[in-house]
């Protein structure tokens, strides 16, 4: 990580990738299930990534690291449960009323598409112009990259955040 | 399967992202530039003052001494430990620095208040005395746990309330300091409240607004 701190980016990729046992490691310890240890570990790296600077070479990585997972892990953990106590699942009523009949079906594709074109146009202004390019406009990353004059890995970056921002928010919607 | 291939998709595009970062300063140094803004405030009020009449009132009652000294400790110990903190990793332990001396600040006002109850001759402080203590409490500690925020952001606080608490209590503290520079009244019962007060005030106020101040990660 003394390495990645100073811009060396295959000692930034390589720690990274050894990283994700123990990021997983420590969400499992946290009590997070299986299906969750993803989310964790993704939120965790572009933690890292937003904070290594903080790292202390003198100090220990793993340390500093399970510290980063370990709250990321409550994170997901709470952000989760507010998400289930939120929902109602009916097996029942899936199965007795499908939608794609229904007189409100086409109302209701309208008003999650204008929720979800106004939780695009909240994204802050990187986040917006990477979905709006990658995935609305379908362009490929080199395509964007040109488009917007930003280098592709900021692209991905951005398409990342601005995916997990529209799913806290959109997940957060009565 | 398909979560390790976003997972690599995702550490390659940190990895072209990557920038060389300046390493944070270890949290004692960045906890003595603050020490070091309350320490020229404090020359400033002593040029403006003269430390004469705080020295007088230290004689007069050792107690308002200890109380005056174990603020001025608990502002350092609470500021250092509040740095330690902000930093991913450092020991939980830490929120226990400042505790000491903040219980000899409590201990040693109480005792002044209690003094002043039992001897009849002692200063009680009025209305507008006591006002002055928690304007000037409220007041100093604002930029003094501004500053201390702006500091701590630059780190990655990952229990952003009990920082912020430990934030407060130092802003307090070394706004208690400060006035115990030109604070003319003993610890009378008012004075000692209003001391209460202003800082549980200012502690309370960091707590509640902490999680949103220090959350930036």
């Amino acid at each position: 990580m003394a390495a990645a701190q100073a811009g060396d980016r295959r000692a930034y990729e390589r720690v990274l990738a050894d990283s994700v046992a123990l990021i997983r490691s420590v969400a499992r310890r946290r009590g997070a299930p299986v299906d969750l240890l993803d989310d964790v570990v993704q939120e965790t790296l572009l933690t890292v990534h937003r904070v290594r600077h903080t790292y202390d070479p003198a100090r220990s990585y793993d340390a500093w690291l399970a510290a980063i997972a370990d709250r990321r892990a409550i994170d997901t953990l709470r952000s989760h449960g507010r998400r289930s106590h939120r929902e109602v699942h009916d097996e029942l009523a899936f199965e007795h009323y499908a939608e794609h009949d229904d007189a409100s079906a086409e109302t209701e594709r309208r008003q999650r598409a204008q929720h979800l074109h106004a939780a695009i146009a909240e994204l802050p202004p990187r986040q917006r112009e990477a979905v709006q390019n990658l995935g609305i406009a379908e362009q490929s990353l080199a395509e964007a990259a040109a488009h917007t004059g930003r280098n592709e890995g900021a692209l991905k970056v951005n398409l990342h955040r601005a995916l997990k921002t529209l799913r806290e928010r959109l997940r957060g919607e009565p | 399967m398909s979560a390790d291939l976003s997972q690599q998709h995702l550490i390659e595009a940190l990895g072209a992202e990557l920038a060389p970062v300046r390493r944070l300063a270890p949290p004692w140094l960045r906890a003595l530039g603050w020490l070091a803004v309350v320490a020229i405030t404090a020359a400033v009020l002593l040029v403006h003052h003269g430390a004469g009449p705080m020295l007088q009132r230290w004689a007069l009652a050792p107690d308002v001494a200890w109380s005056n000294l174990a603020a001025a400790v608990t502002a350092i110990c609470a500021a250092w430990a509040a740095c330690e903190l902000a930093v991913p990793g450092r020991s939980r332990a830490w929120v226990w620095l400042p505790v000491p001396s903040a219980l000899l600040w409590a201990g040693a006002s109480g005792w002044g208040c209690l003094r002043g109850m039992l001897d009849p001759a002692a200063v009680i402080a009025g209305g507008p005395p006591a006002y002055d203590c928690i304007t000037f409490i409220v007041g100093f500690s604002l930029p003094l746990s501004a500053l201390l925020i702006w500091l701590l952001r630059r780190a990655c606080p990952l229990r952003p309330v009990l920082t912020a608490i430990l934030l407060g209590l130092a802003s307090a503290a070394g706004a208690a300091t400060l006035m115990a520079i030109f604070h003319p009244i003993d610890a009378a019962a008012t004075d000692l409240l209003a001391h209460a007060l202003a800082v549980c005030f200012v502690i309370a106020a960091n707590a509640a607004l902490g999680n949103r101040l220090l959350s930036r990660h």
